[in-house]
């Protein structure tokens, strides 16, 4: 049972890690901000799986102010790249 | 029926686990803003609301109180994903940065004809 969350957490990582190459390569302002929202939803999800792993229900509060604060900081990074702000 | 929830929850994290994994494939391998946007947003979506679900479905017998904050979260993921994404590709437009895609006219770009419609309906 135990295997389950290591594999899950193994191809979560696979994800991360894929994500940040392109946040660091990324040619343009744009790409980073996708690589960024990607990211965040990520380690939303893997936050909640140490968790269940830990056994410790403060980190689901974490993961969610963790994720409250990623969603602003994407919709105010697309609106600085739109020209509004 | 906990052996019944414990095969529900693993089956919903290791469905989970796999489309995180091909959004950060997709993130990695696409050629444009657009098509990096697509990828991303819809597999992270699909696989985050499922691997928090399997969670809140392992603790249902333990401690109701994580399905509650985990349906809370899947709510959230709902809500947030579409409006990020389609703020950042709207930013994207107006940065004139149109889609790689082409067709025979040119880029394939259907946001276009909609953008003069309602400018000549503006017009009248």
């Amino acid at each position: 049972m135990t295997y389950i969350f290591y594999f899950a957490m193994f191809l979560m990582m696979v994800g991360v890690t894929l994500a940040a190459i392109r946040f660091v390569k990324g040619p343009t302002a744009g790409d980073r901000s996708v690589a960024l929202d990607t990211l965040t939803t990520i380690l939303v999800a893997a936050l909640v799986l140490l968790a269940y792993i830990f056994d410790r229900y403060i980190y689901l509060d974490v993961a969610l102010v963790y994720g409250v604060l990623g969603f602003i900081g994407v919709i105010v990074l697309a609106r600085y790249l739109e020209g509004a702000l | 029926m906990s052996l019944v929830f414990e095969i529900i929850g693993a089956v919903l994290i290791l469905i989970g686990g796999a489309f995180l994994l091909l959004g950060g494939l997709g993130i990695y391998r696409m050629p444009d803003v657009y098509n990096r946007l697509q990828a991303g947003t819809k597999a992270t979506t699909l696989g985050g609301m499922s691997l928090i679900l399997g969670v809140g479905f392992l603790k249902v017998e333990d401690d109701w109180t994580w399905m509650v904050k985990a349906m809370i979260l899947v709510i959230f993921i709902a809500f947030s994903n579409p409006i990020s994404s389609h703020a950042l590709a709207r930013a994207m437009y107006k940065r004139k940065r149109y889609p790689l895609i082409k067709n025979d006219d040119g880029n394939m770009d259907a946001y276009k004809e909609v953008e003069t419609n309602e400018k000549k309906e503006e017009k009248k």
